[in-house]
């Protein structure tokens, strides 16, 4: 015994026995498989059931996907490459649809020479959230930054001049020093409603005229200049266009050929005759030329398009100047003549301008006078807008302007839904407040907002804003869809802001609003300290679910005709190149939404996760 | 001594609107009342003109006017000669008929998904997580197009049912599945089939008072009678024995394949089925998560205190655990059937004639009647979600925790 | 007065101001630009390219009354809007013309207050099944599934088409075209019924356009044109008599190619210096430049032009003229005189 010491007992062992290996069954894949896989019947069939689902599904969907046609131009080439490489038609996808079209998924119209703003506005969209979701880690001062966002983000992507946003932007200021000065002297509820009027009088008498003011200054400084620039570019761009006119029916040529030499390949491949796979080869670097060329010759149309838009604002910025003095001229005439009209009006009906909303019973001469009246009003108008709008291309500093029509696909539904969220915080605060309160009257009314708003399905409201909000607004208002859309989803998200921060303010310990009425603060300052600052913080994971489901549902915008993902995917199938495509277009949409959506959701649970290990 | 002398008699003053709580909440009341009241008439009074301005009036008449297009689904009788305001209720009807289904078939897959997720089996826990992940962070509609499109591509045409064709019918030759929609026997009502129902009827009340019957003697004498399958023989036996009693009045007719389509049987259609399994698999996911949470949030101390006092697995499940999941599960179970009826508008997508495409679609575009189809359209969703809430609250009340 | 002060918040969004009632040529000359309803998309009449230049039959005429009107083709703003939208749309001044493939009804132009300005296609409703179930007329439809797209004067049609002939038949109601297209080639429905034009232009575009056939019945009648709102007349003859010229030009024999030449001097033709603004002043009595028509014509060509580059045999949609040739030529297509 070689191994045993002299003095111990004889039984008893000193040194440890090597280590043995488990079992086979006991250890490694075998033992993670027999628990996790197979530890009995009921188990059992799960697994073969779920193994046979998960075969089903990728048998049918892995071949179809992988064997697909990145390199064509349409769907029928697609086809051709398909059934060249040997499948039938439908074996393969034809994911050459989305070599086509991302951009425009993505962007919708959106000039492509401006994509960095939106991409700009995007990334600094996680700069200006990084202060409220790590309020930890990101020192206060960046909450500016995140307060300043919202107008820099509009200014960015619809462009146009710097001052607008900023004007907007220094109304709140304007409403805040107000109510600082007030407040002191006449007290809260004196100073909130001077703050409020403040505010209002500076949106609607100051900023409209200061902004009037800046363009026509800046425009008056450019008038010569822009003429001799203009007249400049009518002169040059027509000479540019038909250089790219020029080009494009070169690459037009050579697309020509690229497609005869495809047809001789494909019809070498069909008759079987020579090297089948060598022909399939030569027949990809013919598909990838031909992308190549195609790719050339839609960035040479574009090109075209964007010249040709260039030239045409030129042209209509000159006829504007050249009748701006003339227009500028006839309006203190145009004014003077509604004056006339509207002092011989009756009293009670002056200041009508449709005689289809006299009352009944008015005399047909006296119709024919309002009719008048109203025609004067709107020739005086006409004229002031028509200044206005000159001034505004002519005196503008900041970015070209970008039609909300244009903004479409991913880009949309972001806009809308990140709008949504952000828009609503206030009022959904206000409404979440308001529900809690013991103020009967105001009680009912919030109550009744929220539970109008979550009774009706978002579709509905889209179809209110799409074709009954202009029957709400004054006569005459004529707002643009996607801000009508946005209006109508920021009062939808804001019932259900308001029921989840409802949620937090009924999850915070009622000994704080004691804690906060014990310390005699008022009500305001006892939610601004105490009790809004946490009840918000417990709220961010359910606000942030109800931007994902917010921004899932901003998908129905199709409904009313915007361009949104599923809107382009419809108009995509429309051009006679993609038409009769299916799969593809959805695949890549639901890929998008899902990357973003399940992301976010990720960041909820994380989210959640600490904040109870918080309160732990 | 002191005594305690009245504070002076202080006559109103008009500040006190403001700095004296006791007034100021009535102040600001009014305020709002009458922000409310002007805002609400500003809206009003600009419909009213540019209704006006428009030449157009507000009025229901066209409801009782001829519609004149068709739908396939009706649950009432309704042809193109019926009123737009029976296209109306046609609407109805089909959009309480997919949220009724939906709601149903949701709680089933949601339950199932959400227990299997907290399956030890590593492939099953993962296949329910890719599919409630999967369903819940991609768009409905998305779902429906996907699901309506599968459907039609992935099922015969009722062509390959007849000789010599590639598909054939199913249990017994009484099911046909095809891509315009399921065709099942329909039930043939003969003479008698009344009494067989009234009786049937009759019996699963008596099998409900007799279970109501043994609860009482277990409670109050602890004697445990035996409680399914006595209830199952007084709910079933009496209603068999006396439909072949009276000669089998209540038959099956089975769909037949007839010119172009199958005729007769119950045609449950292709925009019905996609929408409605679109809806129950997209929601389903959400309640999976919500089952989950509530099974989660029952403290494993319940459990075990459970298996201490010697309760079986299954009767721990009925009796302990899920009485108190039902707890956390109820209240976002409901806003959850709420979103489902919501989300049934989207049957636009697949041509199912739900309410929002016949009165707030088809008539609406026909007739020009814009606001008031609207207004009624989302009268009717808000009245349905109240009804909703209403219901699904009673019965939540009823399984809270009553605090004493 | 201008009302978009009370949104001063959302100027930064961009507002089209101006009353709706307000003359229709003003607004669009102050705003340099044309706002057009079109199709969210319809192969042949109306479809952005992946530059997101919008290209068709129905796109043309736009450009032709942009053209018209401010002298510019490119100075339009496409509005795609639904079924569902348009009328609202038009109604409530957000676009200033639809060219949106609408038929022109009874109720549409005096009950919802539209005013249809011409006609630039002569449609009907048909009917397309495949080749193999061997039917060669509606009336054998008995029984068959019939899928439409709903929203549309289709579904009214159809009803009254079948219970005129006393024969059953089950609607399939679909959102847009291309799902129809899909659930028709799936079989799930064994007739697919739309415009004629759409049938053909869909046909098009199958993989085997042969196995399918498009059935003789028209059922209906469906004259598709632009319109604009009611009570702006100035306006209304305007889009109307850019269609005019469009189809007088072709009748005359006036082309892109050669319009530049014509109408640099007065020709031997009268009607073609009145239209091309050589003689008389019929652009001024519109309120326009003289030479409009000459911008309408080489910006957009002839109807004829119009309809071959976009529709016609030669593109892959390939509708032959038919009704829609001149009346010269036994068609439909017929332009008041120009004097």
């Amino acid at each position: 015994m070689s191994d045993t010491h002299a003095q111990t007992v004889r039984y008893v062992r000193e040194s440890m026995l090597p280590e043995q290996e488990p079992p086979l069954a006991e250890k490694g894949a075998v033992k993670w498989i027999r628990e996790n896989l197979f530890s009995g019947w009921m188990n059992i069939i799960l697994t073969v059931v779920s193994l046979y689902v998960i075969f089903l599904v990728l048998s049918g969907f892995l071949p179809w996907m992988f064997g697909g046609v990145w390199n064509a131009g349409s769907l029928n080439e697609c086809r051709e490459v398909l059934a060249a490489n040997g499948g039938d038609a439908h074996s393969g996808a034809c994911w050459a649809v989305v070599e086509d079209r991302w951009l425009q998924l993505l962007f919708g119209f959106y000039p492509p020479e401006f994509y960095w703003r939106p991409i700009l506005t995007f990334l600094l969209m996680f700069v200006a959230l990084a202060p409220v979701l790590y309020s930890d880690q990101v020192p206060r001062p960046f909450l500016a930054f995140t307060a300043i966002y919202p107008f820099l983000a509009a200014w960015l992507i619809w462009g146009g001049a710097f001052w607008t946003p900023t004007l907007v932007f220094l109304g709140f200021i304007v409403g805040y020093v107000a109510f600082r000065l007030i407040a002191p002297i006449a007290g809260q509820i004196a100073a909130v409603t001077a703050a409020i009027v403040a505010t209002v009088v500076w949106w609607m008498v100051v900023t409209p005229n200061v902004s009037d003011g800046l363009y026509r200054m800046v425009g008056n400084s450019r008038f010569d200049s822009a003429q001799v620039e203009m007249t400049n570019q009518m002169e040059t761009l027509p000479q540019v266009i038909a250089e790219i006119e020029e080009q494009q029916e070169a690459v037009a040529a050579e697309i020509a050929d690229a497609v005869a030499e495809k047809d001789a390949i494909l019809a070498r491949i069909e008759e079987g005759s020579g090297d089948i796979s060598a022909l399939r080869g030569e027949l990809d670097t013919t598909m990838q030329g031909l992308t190549a060329l195609r790719d050339q010759a839609s960035s040479l149309s574009q090109e075209h398009f964007r010249v040709g838009q260039v030239l045409s604002g030129a042209r209509s910025l000159l006829g504007n100047l050249a009748t701006l003095e003339e227009r500028e001229a006839s309006l203190p005439d145009a004014r003077a003549e509604v004056d006339v009209l509207r002092e011989a009006l009756p009293r009670g009906l002056r200041n009508m301008t449709n005689p289809a909303l006299a009352p009944e019973g008015t005399p047909p001469e006296v119709l024919d006078q309002i009719d008048a009246y109203g025609t004067a009003v709107n020739n005086v108008v006409t004229i002031e807008d028509g200044i206005r709008t000159t001034y505004q291309q002519l005196g503008r500093i900041g970015l070209e302007p970008v039609d909300s029509r244009e903004i479409g696909g991913f880009m949309l539904a972001v806009i809308i839904g990140v709008a949504g969220i952000v828009l609503s915080m206030p009022l959904g605060i206000l409404l979440a407040l308001g529900r809690q309160s013991d103020l009967f009257i105001i009680n009912k009314t919030c109550v009744a907002f929220i539970e109008t708003i979550r009774g009706v399905p978002l579709i509905v409201w889209l179809f209110t804003a799409s074709i009954l909000l202009n029957y709400f607004l004054p006569p005459g208002s004529n707002l643009d869809l996607v801000v009508r859309v946005i209006i109508m989803v920021t009062l939808f998200a804001a019932a259900y802001i308001a029921e989840v921060i409802r949620g937090g303010l009924a999850a915070l310990p009622k000994g704080q609003y004691e804690a906060a009425d014990a310390l005699g603060l008022d009500y305001w300052k006892s939610m601004r300290l105490i009790v809004l600052p946490q009840a918000l913080k417990i709220s961010i994971p359910g606000i942030v679910n109800t931007f994902i489901g917010l921004f899932k549902d901003t998908t129905l915008v199709v409904f009313i005709g915007l361009l949104d993902p599923v809107g382009l995917s419809n108009a995509i199938r429309a051009s006679t190149d993609w038409n009769g495509i299916y799969w593809e277009l959805f695949a890549f949409i639901g890929l998008l939404f899902f990357a973003f959506c399940f992301s976010m959701g990720r960041y909820s649970l994380y989210l959640e996760k600490k904040l109870q290990r918080e309160h732990r | 001594m002191t005594t305690i002398t009245d504070p002076p008699k202080e006559g109103f003053r008009l500040n006190q609107l403001i700095y004296d709580t006791r007034y100021r909440s009535m102040t600001i009341q009014v305020v709002a009342m009458i922000l409310l009241v002007l805002s609400i008439s500003w809206l009003v009074s600009n419909t009213v003109q540019n209704l006006q301005a428009l030449g157009k009036d507000f009025d229901f008449g066209f409801l009782w006017q001829p519609a004149g297009y068709d739908i396939n689904q009706r649950l009432v009788e309704y042809d193109s000669q019926s009123t737009h305001g029976r296209a109306a209720l046609v609407g109805i009807l089909n959009t309480i008929l997919v949220a009724f289904l939906g709601c149903a078939l949701a709680t089933v897959l949601g339950v199932i998904a959400g227990v299997l997720r907290l399956s030890k089996n590593w492939i099953v826990n993962k296949l329910m997580a890719a599919y409630v992940e999967g369903f819940r962070n991609v768009p409905l509609l998305l779902w429906i197009l996907l699901i309506f499109a599968l459907m039609t591509e992935g099922t015969p045409q009722p062509r390959d049912f007849r000789e010599g064709g590639s598909a054939s019918m199913v249990l017994g030759d009484s099911v046909a599945i095809t891509n315009r929609g399921v065709y099942v026997p329909a039930p043939v009502w003969g003479d008698g089939s009344l009494i067989v129902v009234i009786v049937f009827v009759l019996s699963v009340i008596g099998a409900f008072a007799y279970r109501g019957y043994a609860k009482k003697l277990l409670f109050d004498t602890g004697r445990l009678l035996p409680m399914v399958w006595p209830a199952i023989v007084i709910a079933f036996v009496p209603a068999i024995l006396v439909f072949f009693i009276m000669g089998r009045p209540i038959g099956l007719e089975n769909p037949e394949l007839g010119g172009f389509n199958f005729s007769g049987g119950i045609h449950l259609r292709n925009s019905l089925i996609a929408l409605w399994l679109a809806l129950s698999l997209y929601t389903g996911a959400f309640i999976a998560e919500i089952v989950r949470a509530g099974i989660l949030a029952v403290s494993k101390g319940q459990t075990e205190a459970a298996f201490a006092l010697g309760l079986r697995p299954n009767r721990t499940m009925s009796l302990v655990i899920l009485p108190q999941a039902l707890r956390v599960i109820v209240p976002p179970l409901i806003s959850q059937y709420l979103n489902l009826t919501k989300n049934s508008s989207l049957a636009i997508a697949v041509g199912y004639m739900d309410v929002r495409s016949t009165l707030g679609g088809i008539t609406i575009n026909q007739t020009g009647r814009e606001l008031e189809g609207m207004l009624l359209v989302g009268l009717f969703y808000l009245l349905l979600s109240l009804a909703i809430s209403g219901a699904m609250n009673v019965f939540n009340n009823r399984v809270k925790l009553r605090e004493r | 007065m201008n009302k978009t002060v009370f949104f001063g918040a959302l100027t930064v969004a961009g507002i089209a101001a101006g009353a709706a009632s307000a003359a229709t040529l003003d607004d669009v000359t102050a705003r340099g630009t044309l706002n057009c309803g079109v199709s969210t998309g319809l192969v042949g009449f109306a479809a952005p390219d992946a530059n997101g230049v919008w290209e068709g039959f129905d796109v043309g005429v736009c450009r032709a009354v942009a053209a018209a009107a401010l002298g510019d083709p490119e100075a339009v703003n496409f509005v795609p809007l639904t079924t569902q939208t348009r009328f609202t749309a038009l109604a409530s001044g957000e676009v200033d013309m639809l060219a949106r493939n609408t038929t022109w009804t009874f109720s549409r132009d005096v009950d919802l207050k539209m005013e249809f300005t011409g006609i630039n296609y002569y449609d009907g409703q048909g009917f397309m099944v495949p080749r193999d179930i061997g039917v060669t007329s509606a009336k054998d439809l008995d029984g068959a599934t019939v899928c439409i797209q709903t929203g549309t004067t289709t579904e009214l049609n159809l009803a009254d088409f079948f219970r005129v002939n006393n024969i059953s038949y089950e609607p399939v109601p679909i959102e847009t075209n291309a799902e129809a297209q899909q659930q028709y080639l799936a079989r799930a429905c064994d007739v697919y019924t739309t415009d004629a034009s759409g049938l053909a232009a869909t046909r098009a575009t199958f993989e085997n356009p042969g196995d399918h056939v498009i059935l003789p019945e028209i059922i209906s009648k469906e004259p598709l044109g632009p319109l604009v709102r009611h009570g702006d007349n100035e306006w209304g003859d305007i889009v109307r008599w850019t269609l005019n010229a469009m189809i007088a030009a072709e009748e005359l024999g006036v082309t892109s190619a050669n319009v530049s030449e014509l109408a640099a001097a007065a020709t031997d033709n009268p009607e073609i210096n009145r239209l091309l603004g050589t003689e008389g002043e019929l652009g001024a009595m519109l309120g326009l430049e003289a030479d409009w028509a000459v911008a309408v014509i080489s910006a957009v060509g002839n109807y004829g032009e119009l309809f071959e580059q976009t529709i016609g045999e030669n593109t892959p949609i390939g509708l032959a003229r038919g009704l829609n040739a001149q009346w010269t030529e036994g068609g439909l297509i017929y332009s008041p005189p120009f004097r």
